[in-house]
């Protein structure tokens, strides 16, 4: 029976093609999940037939391969190598140029207004980590303008994880595989006995609005059910734990652990943990004048803490070691995170442990302190 | 150095034994040329002009390695000549694909190539320029980036810290949203132990790192040629991944030296 005013509905495979539509005819740039390059990654959408049915990613430490389902469904997969973070907190961004104009110079402020963007496909623990870069780029004392620009007129449609890949961990983390807010539509996906529905509930005024426009059933309470037991047996597949319970105080006890040495001898430093961390926010900017003197622009790139120039203050890098770099970044996502901005700066998506080329597992290296913990430190521990 | 002082640093460029590639690069600079040529006086350049003004230059750019007793003595008469020394590409910098000699015996390899080996004069060792003259700037590649090149040029002018990079490619492929082939092919990378400054090139073309830039800051080669191992590649193949063209930095050559005691 089709209802026009309930925050939940069940959807067809084309309401959801109807549901692209709309966005695209309300002046959205749409960004969803798409094939590209041996896996599954945010890309732009025109049309239903660009999401990946039918495939999925199987995800280890250091593997990421992509596989068919047999099932079309259009959502059968976790987390990919973008997350959100590619677009609302861009790699590589102008901030401003200069010109030297008659013996002064005169600031050009030339960046191009991003793209309304709505986003498909969007994960419970993106949507987590976006929160947690809310936190520290708009909710501190200073506000980063360009992500606020871009972040202020997404659209999101969050679609709950009912196949987690073997990387993910978002139920230790607590947060998913279900979206609890911060989306606009959430979409529970149910492929069975010859049926293929998504279940959305509306999470926004903008996403009640969207929803009433779309062709749509009431749910039964069957369907209700499903989805619900769907998103239970995801959370209790998770191959991979993570006890967070005194994690903070088991990182900073362990300070000289010999496991940083260990850790330092197959750390690459190449910063790709940092990189595809959706949580992670560091930049670096960079000034550039060019031969003539005329003319400067003022860029800001994603840096990482892995890099050497990363802690560079005067006289050289204060982290000059693989070890200390590895440690700064295990500890500031599971232990001083918390004391900056109230929460694990982790989200539990495994991306830092599939995209890592080495296959470093954060879950199984902040095991390793508890199964061994050292000594408690004494005060000045070594910073090399 | 200002730009508008009077005097316009002098700017040599020598070469040793190498390919030419590197002052291609150079001379590929188009779109800066005029700034850089406005900017500066190219006082010496051989392969581009037959107006040679003797030195001392401001800045001496160094392409090649060193392969005879002749580029041995020449090396240090361009070091004196100019104030700062730049070594440009992967031959000044480690030897370049050459110093695949170093580990054979060269006299071999004439005998095979030349009908007339007796002619041929040359050392054991491709070595870089810094094993003979200290070196105050590298520029990286196989060969060396224009932009990198030309920012290196402005920074000497304006006075500033060329701002060249010295972590790994990984970082150039990721903001270019190139997607891991390493992770998602298995492909042996270079890139985590490779010094950024091309742009990810390769593996935004689906091909793993060759490690044109030579190793970054703090490359842990040996973990690499492990994990190297561990997606199936031989003994063979990973001495063959990390032997090329900077084959003789000393980074690269101890993790390959040490996989060959194994
Ligand atoms: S630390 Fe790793 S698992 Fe946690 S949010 Fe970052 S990338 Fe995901
Ligand atoms: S872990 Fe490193 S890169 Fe990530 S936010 Fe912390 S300091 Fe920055
Ligand atoms: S943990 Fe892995 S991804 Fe992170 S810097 Fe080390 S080698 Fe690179
Ligand atoms: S493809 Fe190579 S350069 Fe790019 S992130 Fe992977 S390992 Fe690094």
């Amino acid at each position: 029976m089709p209802t026009r005013s309930a925050s939940a509905a069940a959807l067809s495979v084309s309401a959801l093609a109807e549901l692209i539509s709309t966005l695209q005819a309300r002046g959205y740039q749409v960004i969803g999940p798409a094939v590209r390059d041996g896996t599954i990654v945010y890309s732009p959408i025109e049309r239903l037939e660009d999401l990946p049915a039918g495939f999925s990613m199987e995800q280890e430490a250091g593997a990421c391969r992509l596989v068919k389902r047999n099932d079309g469904a259009v959502f059968g997969y976790a987390a990919g190598p973008r997350s959100l973070k590619s677009f609302f907190h861009p790699a590589e961004i102008k901030l401003i140029s200069a010109e030297r104009d008659n013996g002064t110079f005169r600031i050009v402020s030339d960046a191009p207004s991003p793209p309304r963007t709505a986003f498909i496909g969007v994960r419970a623990c993106e949507i987590a980590a976006v929160r947690i870069q809310d936190r520290v780029l708009l909710e501190d004392r200073y506000k980063d303008t360009f992500y606020e620009t871009r972040r202020a007129h997404a659209f999101i449609v969050a679609v709950n994880c009912t196949a987690p890949a073997d990387t993910c961990f978002c139920a230790s983390t607590n947060t998913g595989p279900r979206a609890r807010e911060g989306f606009d539509i959430a979409l529970t996906e149910i492929v069975d006995d010859g049926r293929h529905v998504f279940l959305a509930e509306a999470g926004s005024a903008a996403g009640k609005e969207l929803l009433r426009e779309l062709p749509k059933a009431e749910p039964a309470a069957e369907l209700r059910k499903a989805a619900e037991k769907a998103l239970q047996d995801a959370a209790g597949s998770m191959k991979r734990r993570l006890d967070t319970d005194g994690l903070a105080q088991l990182l900073y006890d362990n300070f000289d652990h010999p496991h940083w040495d260990d850790l330092a001898s197959r750390c690459l430093c190449c910063a790709n943990c940092t990189l595809v961390c959706p949580t992670c926010f560091c930049v670096a900017v960079d000034e550039a004048s060019d031969v003539d003197g005329r003319s400067a622009e003022r860029w800001r790139r994603w840096d990482s803490c892995f890099t050497q120039s990363f802690s560079y203050i005067h006289g050289g890098s204060v982290r000059h070691s693989p070890k200390s770099r590895y440690r700064q970044w295990l500890t500031h996502k599971f232990a001083s995170w918390s004391d900056q901005f109230g929460t694990l700066g982790c989200v539990g998506c495994g991306r830092c442990i599939a995209w890592c080329p080495v296959g470093i597992d954060v879950t199984r290296e902040l095991a390793a302190f508890r199964t061994s913990p050292a000594a408690v430190n004494s005060q000045g521990g070594s910073h090399d | 150095m200002s730009s508008d002082a009077k005097h316009k640093p002098k700017i040599a460029v020598f070469k040793f034994a190498s390919c030419d590639g590197c002052q291609l690069s150079l001379l590929d600079a188009e779109e800066h040329l005029l700034a850089v040529a406005g900017a500066v006086d190219i006082a010496y350049f051989p392969e581009a002009s037959r107006r040679m003004l003797k030195g001392p230059y401001d800045i001496g750019l160094v392409e090649g390695s060193v392969t005879t007793h002749h580029d041995a003595q020449r090396i240090q008469q361009a070091r004196r000549q100019c104030r700062t020394l730049v070594t440009i590409g992967a031959c000044a910098t480690a030897g370049g694909i050459q110093a695949l000699r170093n580990w054979n015996d060269v006299n071999e390899f004439v005998s095979y190539v030349y009908s007339n080996p007796d002619y041929i004069q040359t050392l054991k060792q491709s070595t870089p320029i810094a094993e003979h003259v200290p070196v105050d700037f590298e520029l990286r590649g196989c060969p060396i980036n224009k932009y990198q090149l030309v920012e290196f040029i402005a920074a000497t002018l304006a006075g500033r810290k060329p701002n060249i990079p010295t972590y790994s490619v990984c970082l150039e492929c990721k903001r270019r949203a190139a997607i891991c082939v390493a992770v998602a092919r298995g492909l042996a990378c270079l890139g985590p132990v490779t010094q950024a400054g091309c742009g990810a090139i390769c593996p935004a073309y689906g091909r793993g790192c060759y490690g044109c830039f030579g190793p970054m800051e703090n490359p842990n080669a040996k973990a690499l040629a492990r994990r190297f191992a561990e997606l199936g590649n031989d003994r063979e193949q990973i001495l063959r991944a990390f032997r090329n063209f900077n084959a003789w930095s000393w980074q690269f050559r101890a993790a390959t030296e040490e996989r060959e005691q194994q």
